[in-house]
């Protein structure tokens, strides 16, 4: 094939630290990636390369009447312009359900749809020849809220019923109720002394990852194709990809090529079929990177949703009922939106003990950008709701806000409205005392900087309020409700130079996450050497499933750890066959096999000699369950995540300035496998909840996305970000390997909460939508009094 | 058109160069340096930082041309003959990498705060990296990667 640039990091990394599980190990691939040496996606490069680009839909909705490539065809440099009319499959793909096309066919569902595609010289060619196309729009009233969504008569169905291929039935994607302890009956609510009620609001969030899509296709002479991108799961993109470009899964080949971020963003296809479909159609290897206008467009966003909840309590503090209603905005197509619901239903009343239940969540098709993976997924936007009633709970008894959490808290062997019981540590009421027990930061200085409005000089003080709030939140751990999203790792033990070296090959997606650090680390544990290299993650060994789920350490860290014990295993057999071992308390340590009683017994080297030992191992998590639809019972999840926060802010009460002074958070990982990596996640994901809670929003009007640049849509910078002192239990889990508990998406959850709650406390406003605006705190609303 | 400058105190040219096209395209695409990030080519992710002449700028807002007989510094350049600079490996250490995809503009970025300040406050690290995007480690690694790398130096400095 053609030969990259620079594919040091697609080759080998070899790392030769002796740093097992349990410590700071260093990453493998840091070393390249302080040089600028590491190749991401967008590095990559070929001779004879082209740029490919998509011309997207400016309208929500439309029927297409016709498209003319003949101008951009003529374009000096271009090489190929193509429609769906092109496209050698079948015309859709989809995580769950395939109603995406590849190509816009006939009409177009949301703002940013791909209609064509070129491939050029000069990415600036391949820009002006897909503005050159001319294409015919009818344009369509968008279905763009839940009412209209619900009154497809009225306003349209964005999926005719002959095309629609979603798991409900008119514009609603799919539905999923939670009904438990017989539901809230009127003699259930009677039993309830105090009942609050609120509706919430969750705009649209971004994952804003810093590296664009982007990929390098090469043609292949088998008529195949080998694909090098950044995404979450190379097996699921193959499997999506393949029958849209007409050929057998094995003539496409995926190679993960560097990855910029993920956060669930990178779970739906994005240029992957369309640099393919170029490069077979030219023959040439075609490299696709998008702007960042593109990348808004290019992935789905976290689902906005409307959250109606009420709550009932006894006058002691203890929850009596739940009952509400959560609806997801799932855009134009299904991604992953049926698995959302489910985890916004099942885990929608947060990790409380609640005896009557009636839950239910949806997932709309609208004419808006289509939703899925974010980080959370589908347990932050409830997690801000209920979290937001606790509070208005705890305001209504007169009690203490971490007090009225801590009486309800969920622990080991208590049932979730599912009626699946937690059989592993679930150390809620701990997680909120020890974020309350911390110390509080000091007032604000004299550092204009530390103030809210910061360097815009609009304060020194006077108008700011403190306040400090909680929350607290439950993610699942690993694909749900009967899903086997199993995981495959092959390591090989060799001797090199006299040294044994183990070779960890997997298809897991390293997308910062550090899955390269803890396989080499567990490697290194199971196997007792100093030397790992760590095989480029491809398709040429089975499935990882995806880096998402907070799963990978778990599923493919006990892949690895499996497929080690194997090779393990079958070293001693050859030991004791050569050498007549009886010892039953055979060890590996520092490249020796090791008992206790016997010593020493051998080396590694002399033992394997010139041969090698591989092991190719597939771990699956214990089998689960889906939710009855309509009561939502069953052992849904593999395994829970518990987080809690305390924000500390100062609000410019008057010009509705925030500023977050401290975000802490206590978090049970069951085993830091890495705890300097475990924190960095808890670090990440809080922030992003930062984000979430004050400044994130991409802003649609009719189905059009109005801010899709880094200028417009805001993430937050280190001068938004506070210090945030960080408390990790490590209560094993009996079911994971090492005990370890998916740690990457719970900080996520709790951080918006806590700190929409502290705002509350500065402004006394109920603040029911979030990202939090100024005009939120300066306009007062009729509702909120 | 064809640029000429210098790079990492090399001599470069690059040939039938676009006249929209910026300093990044040509570093990344022309030149083989791809270290220098495109996360959002307008100037406000700080990923492309680079040291035009001595000062950090972004590079994906300088049009090539304007690069002309001048003097670039990338992140390729950081790292001396002897190994990574003290910033590089206070990142490491502090594990303030996660994709790092951010992590070349904020070495340069961090690099020139601590050439200018050397023992920068609390306050001084974050409003000199503000204009770093970071999407991974929320920051807190990275206040500990400058921190380090500034007692590093200082320890250096006072060694020498």
């Amino acid at each position: 094939m053609t030969p990259l640039r620079t594919e040091k990091n697609l080759v080998k990394i070899t790392t030769d630290h002796p740093h097992g599980v349990g410590t700071d190990a260093a990453r493998p691939d840091g070393i390249l990636k302080v040089r600028g040496e590491f190749a991401y996606s967008s590095d990559l490069w070929a001779e004879d390369m082209l740029w490919g680009t998509a011309l997207r839909s400016p309208h929500a909705r439309a029927r297409i009447r016709s498209v003319d490539v003949s101008r951009a065809l003529a374009v000096p440099g271009v090489h190929a312009v193509l429609t769906h009319e092109d496209l050698p499959g079948v015309k859709t793909y989809g995580l769950e359900i395939q109603d995406q096309p590849a190509l816009a066919v006939d009409q177009v569902r949301h703002h940013g749809e791909p209609v064509a595609l070129v491939a050029a010289d000069h990415p600036e060619t391949a820009r002006r020849a897909a503005a050159a196309i001319a294409v015919d729009y009818e344009v369509l009233e968008p279905v763009c809220t839940e009412e209209q969504a619900l009154d497809p008569e009225r306003y349209g169905y964005v999926h005719a019923p002959g095309e629609y291929r979603g798991k409900a039935s008119g514009n609603v994607l799919h539905r999923q109720r939670v009904v438990s302890g017989g539901g809230v009956t009127d003699e259930v609510r009677a039993r309830a002394d105090v009942v609050v009620r609120g509706t919430y609001e969750v705009g649209m969030q971004d994952q804003a990852f810093l590296g664009p899509e982007s990929g390098l296709a090469v043609p292949a002479e088998d008529g195949g194709v080998d694909l090098y991108v950044a995404t979450q799961w190379l097996h699921v993109d193959r499997r999506q990809m393949a029958p849209v470009l007409g050929l057998p899964e094995e003539r496409v080949r995926i190679t993960l090529a560097g990855v910029g971020g993920a956060f669930g963003g990178r779970e739906d296809l994005s240029m992957q079929i369309h640099a393919c479909l170029l490069a077979l159609r030219t023959g040439r290897p075609v490299k696709v990177v998008y702007g960042r206008e593109e990348s808004f467009f290019g992935h789905v966003h976290r689902h906005p949703a409307r959250l109606r909840y009420e709550h009932g309590a006894t006058r002691d503090g203890r929850l009596v009922y739940v009952d509400a209603r959560i609806v997801l905005d799932g855009g134009a197509y299904a991604s992953s939106s049926p698995a959302v619901v489910g985890n916004a239903a099942s885990l929608g009343v947060g990790p409380y003990v609640v005896p009557h239940v009636s839950m239910e969540a949806l997932a709309l098709y609208t004419n808006n950008p289509p939703c899925g993976a974010m980080r959370g997924f589908g347990a932050v936007q409830a997690c801000f709701a209920y979290e937001s009633q606790m509070d208005r709970l705890a305001a209504a008894l007169g009690t203490d806000p971490v007090e009225l959490r801590r009486l309800n808290a969920v622990e080991e062997g208590d049932a979730l409205p599912t009626g699946q019981r937690i059989d592993s540590p679930a150390p809620v009421a701990e997680l909120l005392r020890r974020v309350k027990a911390l110390p509080l930061p000091p007032a604000a200085g004299a550092d204009l900087r530390e103030m809210p409005g910061a360097l815009s000089n609009t304060t020194h003080g006077e108008g700011v309020v403190r306040g400090v709030g909680y929350g607290v939140g439950i993610k699942n751990v690993g694909f749900s409700e009967g899903f086997d999203d199993y995981s495959t790792a092959r390591v090989r033990l060799e001797v090199v130079g006299g040294e044994p070296v183990a070779l960890v090959h997997t298809a897991a997606a390293e997308v910062g996450q550090g899955g390269v650090t803890v396989h080499g680390q567990i490697a290194r544990t199971e196997l007792g050497v100093e030397r790992v290299t760590i095989h480029p993650a491809d398709t040429g060994v089975g499935s990882a499933g995806s880096t998402s789920a907070s799963r990978q350490t778990y599923m493919t860290g006990g892949a690895v750890k499996m497929a080690c014990e194997a090779v393990r295993e079958e070293l001693f057999a050859r030991g004791r066959a050569r050498h007549g071992w009886t010892h039953d308390d055979l060890s590996l340590a520092g490249g020796k096999v090791v008992s206790e009683a016997g010593g020493v017994l051998a080396s590694v080297a002399d033992l394997l000699g010139d041969d090698a030992i591989e092991r190719t191992r597939e771990h699956h998590h214990r089998p689960t369950q889906p939710f009855d639809p309509e009561t939502g019972q069953g052992f849904g999840h593999v395994q829970y995540s518990f987080c809690a926060h305390r924000a500390v802010v100062d609000v410019d009460v008057e010009l509705g300035l925030v500023k977050v002074v401290e975000l802490a958070a206590a978090q049970d990982v069951g085993r830091a496998v890495n705890p300097g990596a475990v924190v960095g996640q808890i670090h990440g994901g809080s922030v992003q909840g930062l984000g979430l809670a004050v400044m994130e929003e991409v802003v649609t009007e009719g189905g059009r996305v109005r801010n899709p640049s880094f200028t417009d849509y805001l993430i937050p910078t280190l001068l938004d970000t506070p210090p945030q002192p960080v408390d990790v239990l490590e209560l094993a889990d009996p079911h994971a390997p090492y005990g370890l508990r998916g740690a990457g998406e719970a900080p996520t959850l709790s951080s918006t909460p806590a700190i929409v709650s502290a705002i509350r406390a500065a402004t006394g406003l109920a603040l029911r939508r979030v990202p939090v605006r100024p005009e939120h705190l300066t306009v007062r609303r009729p509702e909120e009094g | 058109m064809r640029v000429v400058f210098t790079a990492n105190g090399r001599r470069v040219e690059a040939d039938d160069v676009w006249e929209g096209e910026s300093l990044l395209y040509v570093l990344r695409e022309r030149l083989g340096l791809p270290g220098s990030k495109n996360a959002c080519e307008q100037g406000e992710c700080g990923s492309c930082t680079v040291y035009l002449d001595g000062e950090p700028v972004c590079a994906c807002l300088v049009a090539a041309g304007q690069a002309e007989g001048r003097e670039v510094r990338t992140v390729e350049g950081l790292a001396g003959e002897d190994g990574l600079d003290p910033v590089q490996q206070a990142f490491l250490d502090a594990g303030a990498v996660q994709c790092g995809f951010c992590t070349p503009g904020l070495l340069v970025q961090t690099h020139a705060l601590l050439e200018r300040d050397p023992r920068p406050a609390d306050a001084d690290i974050r409003e000199a990296l503000s204009g770093n995007l970071c999407r991974c480690t929320g920051y807190e690694k990275i206040m500990d990667a400058v921190r380090l790398a500034a007692a590093r130096r200082a320890g250096e400095g006072a060694q020498g």
